[in-house]
């Protein structure tokens, strides 16, 4: 069966590029572009919700089915 | 799927104005985690905070919210209480905030016992008007007026709590970040007044002065120290050392103060 | 029906003023010589389901009735001189915030601890000038026990009108003293209600001007969400820094009072038609005035008496009508000159001010009044 990928939404307006959700993501799913972060490797998710949790800023929505 | 925070929110009041980093909003996400778990009434909710970055928090969620004087959170909340009950009041702000300046008022709504929640963001520092220390700062550390390092002693909140006559005390990290709705769910829950300390990080004021690398250093540290109580059970006083319990930390059951109160009524009535 | 009436102090009748006007909600802290405003509702509040509680300080105590102002009380809080000193940043907390509250503030010697149980009226300008920024001030002078009861019905009629904080300033003297009271019947004395919103809550904006300079004033926990900051807020309560919009709410808090002077304003004229020397008095003092303008008339001098029942604001244009026509003004007061400062100001000079100044906790007696109107050529 095909693996459903989850949505990974940024706010960029609400990122201040802190890092924790890259550090954090136990995937590395997450990469700083700039002072904001971006999906890098959306396929690696495993759905932990770990960046969602821990952002402080309210940019990161998982979405997963 | 993601956890719906705008339904609490204000709208247009993000992004908040914590630094990159801070832990301040991984609490307010935990206390709006929270608030969704309890489905409390917004509009029979307050918030109240006092002054500082921590006691900003208020302006963002969409319940009667009260930002008001240093460090007086707990007296005007206080007055809310006792004025309507059965409203549910929640307090936050910071270590110094709640400890220095507003210190008398937060050991006084300890031993009244009134049901109320304070929600302390300790991050061992004052934040707000640049790191100077606060009465939470560790022995030794730098600040930007204890630039030889900190003579003072250190408060335990927790501790303190505890012996002014809190009823439920417990203490969470922006680390441990989903334990941090949980013990505030039990905090809002227990009858009486509760405190939850969270550990915090300041990078920008007290971080970069204490020789922490980064955000993410702040973040392992607060990982490595705390000690669950229940495990701490297991280890000994050499394994503890340098280490800070978290988890639920002390619960009792009391009278509580408006319901105290309310008998005062009843025994003035009753004598007319 | 026989109206109530009692022999009882000042605070004692202060405390039932508040009860009559509908409060429901006292925080103090015990303090001489005030105390006993505290004692009596500790009584009296449980009984109509009230809310009495004695907190940790001073500030606490303002805090507390901050708070339950917010959550639709009507409250009081009682003090004397250091209590107000550590009120003052909450009383400019209820100022920007306008959160209406009544503050009984009994006079007593200062600075500082100064004499406890000597009567002073040396906190007029503290009432006025203690918290700091710009903001406007109501302060009442009551001059008998009566009085205390009136007026402390009164200014919570002006602290839900104005939405905010009203003082009370009787001295020593008046707070301590017995006398012959009557209880006000219901209806007697109107009872302001404060101003609620009319809108539906997603409508609401706590300082929403477009009602007036005194917005509508919703209760916490009555299905009405807004947030309450200390800091220069916008009409939705949240805070700014734009310069307009922090310059015009300023001056719309000081406008609301200011614009209304001639409402807010009360005084009493005591042989004033032909008066030559008007003596300028409030509280206790203004009884010894009033012996001494009698004396003075007996002897031939056309004396007379300007009773100050409202100190803040000012009677500014009744004091300045007066200066244009009579010889000069004496003020006696339990201070060392600050009513008399307010006097000079609108005498603009043109009359001399003359000046009785006691502050060794002793009254001002009549003779030295009588004396003092002698000077005045």
């Amino acid at each position: 069966m095909e693996k459903t990928l989850p949505k990974i939404e940024i706010i960029e307006k609400y990122c201040k590029g802190c890092h924790i959700c890259v550090e954090f993501c136990p995937t590395k799913v997450l990469e700083m572009k700039g002072f904001v972060v971006a999906v890098k490797n959306l396929e690696a998710c495993i759905k932990c919700m770990q960046c969602e949790l821990r952002c402080p800023d309210f940019a990161i929505k998982v979405s997963a089915e | 799927m993601a956890f719906d925070y705008e339904k609490y929110l204000r709208p247009g009041k993000l992004p908040h104005i914590w630094c990159p980093g801070c832990g301040h909003g991984i609490v307010m996400k935990g206390l709006i985690r929270a608030m969704d778990t309890l489905k409390l009434d917004m509009k029979n909710t307050a918030i109240v905070s006092g002054i500082g970055c921590a006691s900003r928090l208020p302006g963002y969620i969409d319940c009667c919210t009260l930002h008001t004087a240093h460090g007086r959170a707990a007296a005007f909340a206080t007055g809310v209480k006792m004025a309507k009950p059965e409203m549910n009041v929640i307090l936050c702000g910071g270590d110094g905030d709640g400890t220095a300046i507003g210190g008398n008022h937060f050991i006084h709504a300890c031993r009244r016992n009134i049901d109320m929640t304070y929600i302390i963001m300790n991050n061992y520092i004052y934040g707000m008007t640049g790191g100077q220390f606060s009465p939470c700062t560790p022995t030794g550390h730098k600040a930007s007026t204890t630039p030889y390092g900190n003579p003072d002693p250190g408060f335990d909140i927790a501790k303190l709590a505890i012996g002014a006559g809190a009823t439920f005390v417990a203490r969470g990290t922006a680390f441990h970040a989903n334990q941090i709705d949980k013990l505030i769910v039990e905090a809002i829950q227990h009858k009486g007044f509760s405190v939850v300390e969270i550990l915090d990080d300041c990078p920008t004021t007290y971080g970069r002065r204490n020789k922490y690398k980064s955000v993410i250093e702040m973040m392992n540290r607060l990982k490595e120290v705390a000690v669950p109580v229940k495990a701490a059970e297991k280890m000994t006083a050499e394994q503890l050392k340098g280490k800070v319990l978290t988890g639920v930390l002390y619960k009792e059951e009391k009278p509580e103060y408006t319901e105290e109160f309310a008998k005062v009524i009843e025994r003035a009535k009753a004598s007319k | 029906m026989a109206k109530k009436v009692a022999f009882m102090q000042g605070n004692e009748a202060a405390a039932h003023g508040a009860l009559y006007a509908g409060c429901n909600f006292f925080g103090g802290y015990p303090i001489t010589p005030s105390t006993e405003v505290s004692e009596v509702l500790s009584i009296e509040l449980p009984k109509i389901g009230g809310k009495f509680i004695q907190m940790e300080d001073e500030i606490g105590a303002m805090a507390a009735c901050l708070g339950a102002s917010l959550a639709g009380s009507k409250v009081l809080t009682s003090t004397s001189g250091p209590g107000l000193s550590l009120k003052q940043e909450l009383i400019g907390y209820g100022c920007i915030a306008e959160i209406p509250c009544v503050v009984f503030n009994v006079m007593r010697g200062g600075p500082s601890t100064g004499m406890p149980t000597g009567p002073s009226q040396s906190d007029v300008m503290c009432a006025k000038w203690g918290t700091h920024g710009d903001h406007a001030t109501i302060a009442l002078m009551p001059a008998s026990v009566q009085e205390c009861y009136d007026m402390v019905a009164e200014a919570f009629n002006l602290s839900e009108k104005y939405r905010m904080p009203v003082h009370v300033l009787p001295d020593e003297i008046i707070a301590h003293m017995r006398e012959r009271i009557e209880f006000r019947e219901p209806g007697e004395i109107e009872i302001i209600p404060r101003k609620a919103p009319t809108v539906p809550p997603e409508q609401y904006k706590p300082y929403d001007t477009s009602f007036g300079d005194v917005p509508p004033l919703a209760d916490f926990g009555s299905g009405y969400r807004f947030h309450v900051t200390g800091l220069n807020k916008m009409q939705d309560g949240f805070p700014t820094t734009k310069a307009e919009i922090v310059q015009a709410e300023e001056e719309r808090q000081v406008r609301k009072v200011n614009a209304c002077i001639d409402d807010i304003v009360t005084f009493e004229e005591y042989m004033l038609d032909d008066a030559e020397v008007v003596v300028v008095a409030y509280g206790s003092t203004s009884r010894s005035a009033r012996y001494a303008v009698n004396v003075a008339r007996e002897q031939g001098i056309k004396a007379g008496m300007f009773r100050i029942k409202t100190f803040w604001p000012f009677p500014d244009k009744q004091i300045k009508a007066l200066a244009a026509k009579v010889k000069g003004f004496i003020i006696p007061e339990m201070n060392l000159g600050m009513c008399s400062i307010e006097l000079e100001r609108c005498a603009q000079g043109k009359v001399p001010v003359l000046g009785i100044f006691r502050v060794d906790g002793e009254p001002i007696n009549p003779e030295q009044i009588v004396e003092k109107i002698k000077e005045v050529k």
